[in-house]
């Protein structure tokens, strides 16, 4: 069981490649797949290494992606938009 | 693509930077590879960890790319004219003192045609947070030469390459009297982070420099690849020199980028100054100003 | 709301215009002024820095005044009623923060101490040409509100007149002063606090998930918050929509800018401020503001002394400019006279809301001085006597 999990908001993605480069465990690659505006967002290729150190959500400048403790304190949702925005993008999750 | 929702979205694991954003303005403006966004995460943790009332933050940013991150943050936040962030988080300050006021701006903006409020500023040593990020270049407006702009570099009015010599910015804001001066890149994001909370917890002109890529002007016109690789160069070359004296910190296109904090002193800050000197010369007569209530 | 005594220096008082312009300010809650030394004007700023220490507030010579006129903008949004003053160079510096003003509606003062120009000009003599450029000088479209005092007591009256235009229509008001107004010494009466009657500032009531910073509610001026009341509102001098976001749009652009120029043009009946003598059967009519009224109403006494049929009409608001009276006017009377100290400004105005019903002459004096009286007269003599349009 890793202890970290990282969730992507695809459609924010513009693949800088900051989180790939820069994750200690090597988590993410590029994938081969497109979101809405043509760019490849990262996937988790080695979930099982992810300690939930949230340097690629440190390192994304998209607010794409952020990386959590396996099991993460569930902060409530601010507001009704918080919610709304989560269930709107696609969040993809790792466990 | 997974499409496996396992996560539960009546509480969505939500990234800390995201209370802190206008979510329904993302994505933003900026490119792929552009490191202003990764700033903003720094100062988002920043916020977190000095755990400063973010109900007395106020944000003031110029024009320019950096400019809009006034924008994109949840806060009052205030986006003015080109130059000018800096005497208008001023008046913000002294009108209100028990306002934190950041000044997020770039390099162009704060250095070429806000230059004389820069200065001054530090010379007062008004209590403001100052985030410069510096990418070398005027992005927005398509590629200029900014007095940051390293030799020998190709813009679109250096077409030629620059032959100017470029602002060494920690040296000239300690120089003018800025009682906190530190330099890292978009590389060194937990660093970045420390040093906008240090800068939360001391009184006075706080002044950090952000090196930062521009991939789509500056990386690209000098064939120095893209974000990514900007990013790789600042893992290469930064070099941690707390301490280094300002005068030795300036930067080339490929070399060395001292990075650390280089300045932090005391110095009692302007309103400080301003109550005492009235404190003294009119003793009982000197009235204090009000909260400015003004409804 | 009454004026809040602690600023009111109730009592009469023998004092210039810049001085009693200071008085005014502070009469009118103003507790916050950046400003830059400049010839005229620099004694208004001067008072202020001596006597808002122990009234309370702040005063801040800034290093230019690029500076001094968006610092007053941040201390505004900050909670203050904040003003800076001025004479031509730096007027000319000051206009993209007046545009900015007008773009974000911050209610604010800015005092212009007119002295000859263009350029460096007379540093320290009169002239009335920057009266075009408070209404245009900042690119773009925006309105504006000027106001013309022609004595140290219309200088405190008129500056409390402008703090509360500002509040109200939350815009940039332009105090149009002149060398001459600002260093003349006059009887000032400053009357006490429950006296005076000032605007406060159209906070919003709103809760914080409802308000919106640039909604109208029908109103055209929105309702403000300040840094600090928890609203987490965004300012932009960018094309904004009512939510204060930037919406690049033509559609956007129609909608605020026109809401922008209507929120006053509207209002423009309601703003007007001037005096009137002898109107009624008058064949000529002079129209002038500032010290040159002053001057005129010598000219104008001379001409009715000579059987003349002159009435006067003193700008007191040159902008919005008074059309729908000039207008009205220019179907009874031969003659608009306007003796100003410029080259021909405000005249422009005057034959534009004459529209041919009536001529216009214009008594231009390129500043240094005042007119002589004489060359007043000689015009209304000679506009007297033209063939009716």
């Amino acid at each position: 069981m890793a202890k970290g999990r990282v969730s992507i908001v695809v459609e924010r993605c513009k693949a800088c490649g900051f989180c790939v480069e820069f994750c200690p465990s090597h988590v993410l690659a590029l994938s081969s797949a497109f979101n809405s505006k043509g760019y490849h967002p990262p996937h988790v290729v080695h979930p099982e290494e992810c300690s939930g150190c949230d340097l690629c959500g440190m390192y994304c400048p998209d607010f794409a992606i952020c990386a959590t403790k396996a099991d993460p304190p569930r902060l409530p949702a601010k507001n009704a938009d918080l919610a709304k925005a989560a269930k709107a993008n696609e969040v993809t999750s790792a466990s | 693509m997974s499409d496996s929702l396992n996560t539960d979205l009546l509480n969505p694991v939500v990234n800390p930077v995201e209370t802190f954003l206008r979510s329904d303005r993302i994505p933003h403006i900026w490119c792929p590879g552009c490191g202003i966004g990764t700033t903003v995460n720094s100062f988002a943790r920043a916020l977190i960890e000095s755990k400063i009332d973010l109900g007395s933050l106020a944000l003031v940013s110029g024009i320019g790319c950096t400019g809009r991150v006034a924008g994109y943050l949840k806060m009052d936040s205030f986006h003015t004219t080109h130059g000018r962030a800096i005497p208008f988080a001023t008046g913000l300050k002294l009108a209100n003192p028990k306002l934190n006021v950041v000044v997020y701006s770039g390099d162009g903006d704060l250095s070429a045609i806000g230059g004389n409020h820069l200065i001054h500023a530090a010379r007062r040593n008004i209590d403001l947070k100052v985030i410069c990020v510096n990418n070398l270049i005027y992005a927005m407006t398509g590629g200029q030469t900014a007095p940051t702009t390293p030799d020998h570099s190709v813009t679109s009015t250096n077409p030629y390459g620059v032959f100017e010599p470029s602002f060494n910015l920690p040296h000239l804001v300690e120089a003018a009297g800025a009682v906190y001066v530190a330099r890292w890149t978009t590389f060194h994001v937990r660093q970045l982070s420390h040093a906008i909370s240090e800068a939360f917890n001391k009184k006075g002109f706080s002044f950090i420099e952000v090196i930062s890529p521009c991939p789509t002007l500056y990386q690209r016109r000098n064939k120095l690849g893209d974000g990514l690789d900007a990013m790789k160069y600042y893992k290469e070359k930064s070099r941690v020199r707390h301490g280094a004296p300002t005068s030795e910190v300036g930067m080339t296109m490929t070399g060395e980028i001292i990075v650390g904090k280089f300045v932090d002193r005391d110095r009692p800050d302007y309103q400080t100054m301003m109550r005492a000197q009235y404190a003294e010369s009119l003793g009982d007569r000197f009235v204090e100003q009000p909260e400015m209530v003004c409804s | 709301m009454q004026a809040d005594p602690q600023g009111v220096l109730t009592g009469m008082h023998f004092i210039d215009g810049d001085h009693a312009c200071c008085e005014g300010a502070l009469a009118a809650g103003s507790r916050f002024a950046a400003g830059y030394p400049i010839t005229p004007s620099t004694e208004i700023v001067a008072r202020f820095a001596s006597r808002v220490p122990m009234v309370g507030g702040t005063f801040i010579q800034m290093e230019d005044e690029l500076a001094a006129s968006i610092t007053l903008q941040g201390a505004v949004w900050g909670g203050a009623k904040a003003f800076t003053v001025t004479s031509g160079p730096g007027f000319s510096l000051m206009m993209e923060h007046i545009g900015y003003a007008a773009m974000t509606e911050t209610p604010c003062v800015f005092v212009d101490v007119q002295r000859g120009g263009p350029s460096t000009g007379l540093p320290t003599l009169p002239a009335q040409a920057d009266m075009m450029q408070a209404r245009w000088g900042s690119h773009g479209d925006y309105e504006i509100i000027a106001l013309c005092p022609n004595s140290p007591q219309e200088c405190f009256d008129l500056t409390i007149k402008a703090f509360n235009l500002a509040e109200e229509f939350r815009a940039p008001v332009m105090f149009m002063m002149d060398e001459v107004v600002g260093h003349m010494t006059e009887k000032v009466v400053i009357p006490r606090a429950d006296e005076i009657e000032v605007v406060p500032r159209k906070h919003t009531h709103e809760s914080v998930e409802d308000y919106l910073p640039y909604e109208t509610n029908g109103d055209q001026v929105p309702e403000m918050a300040h840094a600090g009341d928890g609203y987490n509102f965004h300012v932009t001098g960018l094309t904004h929509d009512e939510r204060g976001y930037p919406n690049m749009t033509p559609q956007i652009q129609d909608q605020l800018v026109r809401r922008l120029q209507n929120k006053i043009r509207d209002a423009a009946d309601r703003i007007a401020m001037f005096e009137e003598e002898q109107l009624e059967g008058a064949d000529v009519v002079v129209v002038s503001y500032g010290i040159t009224s002053r001057v005129a109403q010598r000219a104008i006494e001379a001409a009715r002394k000579q059987g003349l049929r002159v009435g006067k009409l003193r700008l007191i608001t040159a902008w919005p400019f008074p059309e729908k009276k000039i207008r009205e006017l220019a179907a009874n009377v031969k003659a608009f006279v306007v003796p100003e100290l410029n080259l021909g400004q405000m005249v422009r105005e005057v034959e534009r809301g004459a529209a041919g019903k009536a001529k216009t002459f214009a008594v231009s004096h390129a500043g240094g001085g005042v007119h002589n009286p004489e060359d007043i007269l000689k015009v209304i003599v000679e506009a007297s006597r033209c063939q009716t349009a």
